[in-house]
């Protein structure tokens, strides 16, 4: 705690020496510490390649979708019985069969759906759509940080105490767009890399090179950085059983929920965790309650459902939100497969979710009613959803400067 | 996509001819800056030695101080501002062994088509109903595009580690991050990239910036990645020629790339300009494009059918679509679209740009940028930053901003009043910048004389520290400010690259290749650790640093460290010596 503090100091001596205004800005708030052991969690799930919102959470009781769907519409519940139908939530949208095992997350009121959400942007481009989901600033591409990045550099929640390495941690190769930005943030691609990787007594030599000599900001980076391996290593979580009978799926997506969740019970001050997931540009043959689409499904649902068993009670201090760049078009292309499109469904899901319904206005899938003739409408934009997780849950007060020039709605009511 | 290649495609038809773009090559009077003497420099004369080298140079090879000691730190300077006079066959025999790189994008895209094309071509409708036969050629389809994203990647790094024309290659880097693209945009952005580096960036690397902003504003890159291609007048406003099919009537502006060239190309985001500038500007870039495909067979015949009169198309169809295919311009080949142009009156940065012109419109454009003081001031403040430190002094600037405009942005006088200032060889300046993750990777390798291999394992290195080539997904480039490198993860990976050098786990990068590693082999570990320290860190460490490698103890927690191959000096002892100095807070400045 000390050296921490009189390292920060000497970092922030060098300030005016004539570094760069962002590492002024990252010292700033470093030296006013986050709060420890707040507790919330938030942990954004971002689905890369617009996953078809009408096959996960399925209009079953709107005719047009039929309509627009001939082949590759889920059956609703009353036409098929068991797998090939959609899992019925609420007499008018159904569960794609494939996230049957988010249902009982529905059921105990613990998941709401968001339907016909997204961006106002017009955009049907992945990279620009992600861009504008990451940023929060649809349209204006100039925005240099990530949302997430802002609400954690705002820091109004936080109070002084233990600077927090692991407060915001991207379970991927880089540092993704949501999370760039001037609050530090790590990105890995396991627990087990976050460690000096040699042998002997070199760990303990490199230590010594960065905690000794001048107090510029690489040394004190350094010492952030061993302080924060050793942090890990203290709560040891190589050890760790998942809870519950949680048996998480072996893909990439299910074995990084499944390190946010150690991360989550390893008290390391983790309150931000992102983690995404890719095959969602379902073109062609993207398949109905079988196929390519439903494999994609079934991995998402069985890694998420997981966490939620593995967490047990501490999913009351947790949110799950799965976002994606964009929905597919309503109508099916001529290769058995979507379009790019508009609006999109989402999944709040913990213990102070207002779940057990779907959440957001249905704009209908009459052809007046689609988005330039074609596209699910969007009916709640997605700043409206990020900006109530981030109040109600997290607790930021300064949500006008999280979305720049957002005018719109502040809260859904999903949660209490 | 679908929507807006069709309109490309028919706009296309009305350019059989156009005017090949105006030159802008002006011929100033060459100026000599002298803006500073030797005299007025506060480093010593081996500080300037190691200072050019870290700066105009991806770090030092074996034998390069005393080479610069024994020529002269100015007479170093001026070789490198005239790479053109330089040898450099080393590297030109290194880089024969890739097949992208010379290639344009049309020849690209039919040599490595992507997967779905080749498909198609051998008539299946997914991977899983090929033929054997058919499925190993599908995978070398496959490895073949990936090749096209890799290979440039992997020369930018042999460029790097090679080259003897370094600040060139500095300054390629440099200007690559200034017009910064994004390869992963989609799968057609990958074939812009080879022409983008070779024809539109390295070329005017220390020439004009003129030049510089007309080959990027033409580059089928940058018009892909900023959408520019795809931008045509808004409904209602007037257009050079009348659109043949309705889709390309309902087409609208795009401002992506009007915006981007007055925020981040030229003038800054405090630049001075408003909204309405950025319309305008992107009014006047209305109709300069490219064709990103080819079209298929379907399309063609919509095309035909669009462009003549229906009961004429249909018993001419094959001569219309003859003479629809001769006038398509070449794919992936810059033209103006007078169909798309918006033809009307434009006032840019206070200038009037007349109604009824075409191409003209964005050439004035990109003059009026260029020689804008709001650019020269920018530009300077990017280069002072890049060369001297991560906060310009404003003195400095301001006179090298007055040089740029003097010159008509000669990027080498430019360049050479940085490099020669009295800032440029201040003590503040001396080792004050933090290198970048792809300046880490490089200059490790370029200790050693390494010769990298051509497989892109260095490239995913460093994409791994945080830093892809061709991977930045905005158009602002990576940041050139310490502060945005130093991150927990971000410290540990390169510590981490520095243990993986000096485990040889590097391809082509021996951790004991540099010369002296020989005569220290079995020398004493004082020895050995000086050695490494001469060859790593130019002899320049804390005494704590010293010590710590010397006696393997951190003295933090006296007495209890251990390391055995500390003990007994050897080669294994000497390998993690040089993954130590790799890894050191030391190496990872410049």
């Amino acid at each position: 705690m000390h050296r921490r503090v009189f390292v920060r100091s000497g970092a922030m001596a060098l300030v005016t020496m004539g570094l760069s205004p962002s590492f002024l800005r990252r010292t700033a708030f470093a030296l006013q510490l986050p709060k420890a052991a707040k507790g919330k969690v938030l942990v954004c799930l971002f689905q890369r390649g617009a996953a078809d919102a009408l096959s996960m959470v399925v209009p079953h009781g709107d005719a047009d979708y039929y309509r627009l769907r001939p082949n590759i519409g889920i059956a609703s519940p009353a036409r098929a019985a068991g797998a090939a139908g959609s899992l019925d939530l609420d007499g008018f949208f159904g569960l794609h069969p494939a996230l049957a095992p988010l249902k009982p997350l529905y059921d105990r009121g613990l998941l709401a759906p968001i339907h016909a959400v997204g961006s106002p942007s017009a955009t049907r481009s992945h990279f620009d759509a992600q861009d504008y989901m990451e940023s929060g600033t649809p349209d204006v591409k100039g925005t240099h940080d990530g949302w997430l990045n802002r609400y954690l550099a705002t820091c109004d929640t936080c109070e002084a105490g233990q600077a927090e390495p692991f407060r915001a941690v991207a379970m991927t190769p880089q540092t993704p767009r949501i999370l760039q930005g001037p609050a530090p943030a790590v990105a890995m691609t396991s627990i087990d890399a976050f460690t000096v990787r040699s042998a002997g007594g070199v760990a303990e030599r490199l230590e010594a090179l960065y905690r000794t000599g001048s107090a510029d900001l690489v040394h004190a980076t350094g010492a952030e950085t061993f302080d924060a391996v050793k942090r890990l290593r203290e709560a040891n979580p190589a050890r760790y059983t998942p809870e519950n009978g949680a048996e998480y799926p072996r893909s990439e997506f299910g074995q990084r929920l499944r390190q946010v969740a150690q991360l989550i019970k390893s008290d390391v001050g983790l309150e931000v965790a992102f983690a995404d997931v890719g095959g969602w540009d379902t073109h062609v043959n993207q398949g109905a309650a079988t196929g390519q689409l439903a494999n994609r499904l079934g991995d998402f649902a069985a890694s998420i459902a997981a966490f939620t068993t593995d967490l047990g009670d501490r999913m009351g201090d947790v949110v799950v939100l799965t976002m994606s760049e964009f929905g597919r078009m309503a109508r099916q292309n001529g290769n058995g497969g979507t379009d790019h499109g508009h609006a999109g469904a989402m999944f709040a899901i913990g213990g102070g979710v207002k779940g057990g319904r779907v959440h957001g206005r249905w704009p209908g899938l009459a052809p007046e009613q689609l988005y330039e003739g074609r596209d699910l409408a969007l009916t709640t934009d997605f700043r409206t959803v990020f900006t109530e997780v981030t109040s109600r849950h997290l607790g930021a007060t300064k949500v006008e400067a999280l979305f720049p020039g957002f005018e719109g709605e502040r809260a859904l009511g999903l949660l209490g | 996509m679908v929507t807006s290649f069709r309109i490309v495609i028919a706009s296309a038809l009305a350019v059989a001819a156009c005017a090949p773009p105006a030159q802008h090559t002006t011929t100033a009077p060459q100026i000599m800056t002298t803006v500073g003497t030797p005299t007025d420099r506060e480093q010593t004369a081996d500080e300037q030695v190691q200072h050019v080298l870290s700066r105009l140079t991806f770090g030092a090879r074996p034998g390069d101080v005393v080479r610069i000691r024994q020529m002269g730190v100015d007479a170093f300077i001026e070789q490198q501002l005239r790479p053109d006079r330089i040898q450099d066959r080393r590297l030109e025999d290194w880089l024969n062994q890739f097949e992208t790189l010379d290639l344009t994008y049309s020849e690209l895209q039919k040599t490595y088509p992507r997967p779905n094309e080749a498909l198609q071509a051998l008539g299946a409708a997914n991977r899983n109903s090929l033929s054997q036969a058919d499925s190993a050629a599908f995978r070398r389809v496959v490895e073949g595009l990936r090749r096209v994203g890799t290979e440039v990647q992997t020369a930018r790094i042999g460029r790097a580690v090679l080259s003897e024309r370094q600040l060139n290659e500095v300054m390629t880097d440099f200007w690559l991050n200034h017009f910064s693209v994004f390869a992963g945009k989609n799968a057609l952005m990958r074939y812009t990239i080879p022409e983008y580096e070779s024809r539109a960036i390295r070329p005017h690397a220390l020439g004009k910036f003129r030049d510089l902003l007309g080959a990027v504003a033409k580059s089928p890159a940058m018009l892909y990645y900023l959408d520019n291609w795809q931008s045509a007048a808004d409904s209602g406003r007037p257009r050079l020629e009348a659109p043949r099919i309705a889709q390309a009537r309902n087409r609208g502006l795009n401002e992506n790339y009007g915006r981007e060239l007055l925020e981040l190309h030229t003038l800054g985001v405090d630049g001075g300009y408003t909204q309405q500038d950025v319309i305008q500007v992107a009014r006047a870039l209305t109709g300069w494009t490219f064709l990103p495909q080819q079209p298929n067979a379907q399309q063609m015949r919509q095309l035909s059918n669009g462009a003549a009169r229906p009961a004429r198309a249909r018993r001419n169809q094959a001569r219309v679509q003859r003479a629809v295919e001769q006038r398509l311009p070449e794919v992936g080949t810059f033209f103006f679209n007078p169909q798309v142009h918006d033809a009307g009156e434009k006032i840019v940065l206070g200038h009037k740009l007349r109604a009824g012109r075409g191409i003209q419109d964005g050439e004035q454009v990109l003059d009026i940028v260029a020689t804008h003081p709001a650019t020269a001031h920018h530009i300077a403040t990017k280069l002072v930053r890049r060369f001297v430190s991560d906060d310009p002094p404003e003195a400095l600037v301001g006179l090298v901003a007055a040089v740029f405009t003097r010159t008509d942005g000669d990027i080498r006088e430019v360049v050479r009043a940085i490099v020669t200032s009295p800032e440029f060889f201040s003590s503040a300046s001396y080792r004050a910048k933090v290198k970048t993750p792809f300046e880490v990777v490089v200059s490790a390798m370029r200790a050693v004389d390494a010769t990298p291999d051509p497989s892109p394992r260095a490239a995913q290195l460093v994409g791994g520290l945080g830093q892809p080539i061709y991977g930045r997904q905005t158009p602002d480039g990576w940041p050139d400010v310490a502060g945005e490198w130093m991150g927990t993860g971000a410290i540990l990976n390169r510590i981490n690259f520095g243990t993986a050098f000096g485990a040889a786990r590097v391809p082509g990068a021996r951790p004991l290749g540099w010369p002296g590693a020989a005569n220290v082999m079995t020398a004493s570990r004082e020895q050995q650790v000086d050695a490494v320290i001469s060859a790593f860190l130019y002899g320049r460490v804390s005494p704590e640093t010293r010590e710590i490698l010397i006696n393997g103890k951190n003295p933090l927690q006296q007495g209890r460290a251990r390391d055995e191959e500390g003990e007994i000096p050897s080669a294994r002892g000497l390998a993690a010596l040089v993954g130590l100095a790799v890894g050191a807070p030391e190496f990872q400045r410049k």
